[in-house]
């Protein structure tokens, strides 16, 4: 990939200069400071991870350890259990950062799933200490073949044996499982009849690699992000004592929405990311490359598009930050949130196809790292509830209010 | 021992810099902007004398506008204790130069009394590569320049410098001015820790006037322009239509 690393920030942030409403310089150097790990030590790893599918243990090692010790690894956990405890703006800021990189590189830079802090007992040194720690790696499981955003048609279930659960079924597109050492797993533990039909009740199990009747097995090759592997999850038989249980039996709802809320944050901050450094691209492209004679950047037909491409990466950006502020200030934010995810994955395809169309021909070469983009844009419109549940979301809750 | 660590605020070196239409001078306005990586560097090594136990503290000075203060939020969130910002200009196109900088910075001396000032070889901005000396004319003390390694041993420090045509290695009285070249240290990221932690620390605003030091440019900029512009190269079938080539540029 000659060009991947090109001229790193032409232009890139939501004007550099000038200080955005609410952000302070302690927001500045977050940013700055992961967006320069990830420049440093993550892009040149980027061309292994895309021609061989898989990240060398030893890399994996390195930017984990480079990560806790900056002080960075799980920074959105509290200063209660040793972390740096960033709220959720913050918390963005590092997101959309590392959305630049590869995600098979940046899971190592260890953001645990938040609902660990739902361990009690025993489960807080077992899981979240070590998870919080870099000690352990957690994964989450929800999907099935048969239960994408239908999350309640889920199949895989437990069945009560004394004070034991049995549990059979599959899951699948589980990122991160193959480096896993436990898995956060949604499970049907129940039905109840409601007008509406039956509806599963769902329980939150925590779940070790390697426990009999568990096993992590490879999942499909897709074609965005490349080394961020989805994995299968199957349980055959397998017996979890009532200790696994993770929040309530029949809660798992409850602990999805207390601590997954958030999540989709995650998806729309990263995509700006990751489109600014498209962006750049783009940008330079549009500035260097002549053809009749002049910088491709003179027609209207290019500069145009590069009009269109920072304008919506802005309203992203704002948009994301806008509804992670939201959180912090305690406000309802749950609409605010879909429209971020929806509208920054959306804009996130429009900019990387943009970038290809004004690349032309070269864009759609591996030579170039823009194709891949491209391929990545792909999945942030479908993962973390799709575009339609999206707008499901933001719809219903403009309407329902008023008895539509 | 104080170390005082003088730090710039430059437009970052991976913006492509533009000049401003007029030939005034080149546009700052809405680029990024960060620390001269030299001061980086200056700022690294005085960590690593603090964490060597070699100095007490550490104290960040920065001269020009008001952002400036970003720059030693940069520099406190690196591990400095304490920074003084000195407001010498309110437009972000204003350059302080570097005889008004030296002057200001002999005053922070004469307030502050540090026993070392480490600061970079020149800003990547106007490369001049000369507050280092002025100051130490100024101060009257020892001065070392375009460190690539530095040991200070009680009341005299070794310093390699980066010449020519190697390394030469000189040995300085203490107090000193040393200014730190590319290779001496590489510098650390800022820890997300010590970034919360920047705000806490003292950060003193100062004027130029309270050092009573006049920053009117002494110099007259007559013009700034692009660099010339590279021609494109040919290509050659053979070695020997290379050397034909060659010969006709009058390179061989």
């Amino acid at each position: 990939m000659i060009a991947a690393s090109l001229a790193t920030s032409v232009s890139s942030g939501l004007g550099e200069e000038a200080m955005i409403f609410g952000q302070t310089d302690e927001h500045h150097m977050i940013a700055d400071t992961v967006r320069s790990f990830v420049e440093k030590e993550i892009y040149h790893h980027e061309e292994l991870v895309e021609r061989t599918g898989e990240v060398p243990h030893e890399i994996a090692q390195e930017i984990k350890q480079k990560t806790i010790d900056l002080g960075f690894y799980a920074c959105n956990f509290p200063e209660s259990v040793g972390c740096a405890g960033l709220n959720h703006l913050e918390f963005a800021l590092v997101e959309r950062e590392l959305g630049r990189g590869s995600m098979a590189l940046t899971h190592f830079f260890g953001r645990p799933q938040n609902i660990l802090m739902a361990c009690e007992g025993e489960q807080v040194e077992r899981y979240l200490m070590p998870a919080v720690r870099g000690e352990k790696m957690d994964a989450l499981a929800m999907t099935e073949p048969g239960a994408g955003s239908d999350v309640r048609g889920m199949k895989c279930a437990a069945v009560r044996d004394g004070s034991d659960w049995v549990v059979n079924g599959t899951k699948h597109f589980i990122s991160g499982a193959e480096h896993a050492d436990f898995v956060i797993v949604f499970i049907a533990t129940g039905e109840d009849q409601t007008p509406k039909g039956p509806k599963k009740r769902i329980t939150a199990f925590l779940v070790d690699r390697g426990h009999p009747g568990f096993t992590i097995r490879d999942g499909y090759k897709s074609v965005s992000h490349r080394g961020y592997k989805n994995m299968i999850l199957e349980f055959d038989d397998c017996r979890l004592p009532a200790e696994a249980v993770l929040g309530e039996v029949d809660g798992g709802f409850e602990v999805m929405n207390t601590w997954l809320y958030a999540t989709r944050i995650t998806v729309a901050a990263m995509s700006v990311g990751r489109a600014r450094r498209v962006f750049d691209y783009a940008l330079d492209y549009a500035a260097t490359r002549e053809q009749f004679g002049q910088k491709i950047g003179k027609f209207q037909g290019v500069s145009f598009q590069i009009a269109d491409m920072i304008t919506e990466i802005d309203a992203a950006d704002l948009l994301t930050l806008a509804s992670a502020d939201r959180l912090d200030k305690g406000l309802p934010a749950n609409r605010e949130i879909a429209s971020a995810k929806l509208y920054a994955s959306e804009m996130l395809a429009r900019v990387t196809d943009a970038a290809i169309q004004i690349h032309g021909g070269m864009g759609l070469m591996d030579d170039y790292p823009l194709e891949r983009f491209w391929r990545d844009a792909r999945v942030e419109r479908i993962w973390d509830g799709t575009s339609e549940i999206q707008r499901h979301i933001i719809s219903r809750d403009l309407l329902r209010a008023l008895g539509a | 021992m104080k170390v005082l660590v003088p730090v710039k605020r430059v437009i970052d070196y991976n913006v492509k810099v533009r000049v401003k239409a007029d030939g005034s001078g080149v546009d700052l306005a809405n680029v990024k902007m960060s620390m001269n990586p030299f001061d980086e560097i200056a700022v690294e090594e005085a960590i690593r004398l603090k964490e060597k136990g070699v100095a007490e503290e550490v104290v960040a000075v920065s001269i020009g506008v008001k952002q400036a203060q970003e720059t030693l939020r940069t520099a406190l969130a690196m591990g400095a204790d304490r920074a003084i910002l000195v407001i010498a200009a309110d437009d972000v196109h204003t350059d302080i130069e570097p005889l008004a900088v030296a002057k200001i910075l002999k005053g922070v001396i004469d307030e502050e009394q540090p026993g070392l000032v480490l600061c970079g070889k020149q800003a990547i901005d106007n490369d001049m590569n000369a507050t280092g000396q002025m100051l130490a004319a100024l101060t009257g003390w020892s001065q070392a320049t375009f460190a690539s390694e530095v040991a200070i041993d009680g009341d005299s420090a070794t310093v390699t410098r980066e010449v020519d045509g190697g390394l030469q290695t000189i040995k300085v009285k203490m107090p000193a001015i040393i200014s730190v070249d590319l290779r001496l240290n590489e510098p650390r990221y800022a820890t997300l820790p010590n970034i919360m932690k920047a705000k806490k620390k003292p950060l003193d605003e100062k004027t130029a006037a309270d050092y009573g030091v006049d920053t009117a440019p002494r110099l007259e900029i007559v013009k700034t322009g692009e660099p010339e512009e590279r021609a494109a190269g040919i290509k050659v079938g053979s070695v020997d239509e290379l050397v034909e080539k060659l010969k006709e540029a009058g390179a061989v």
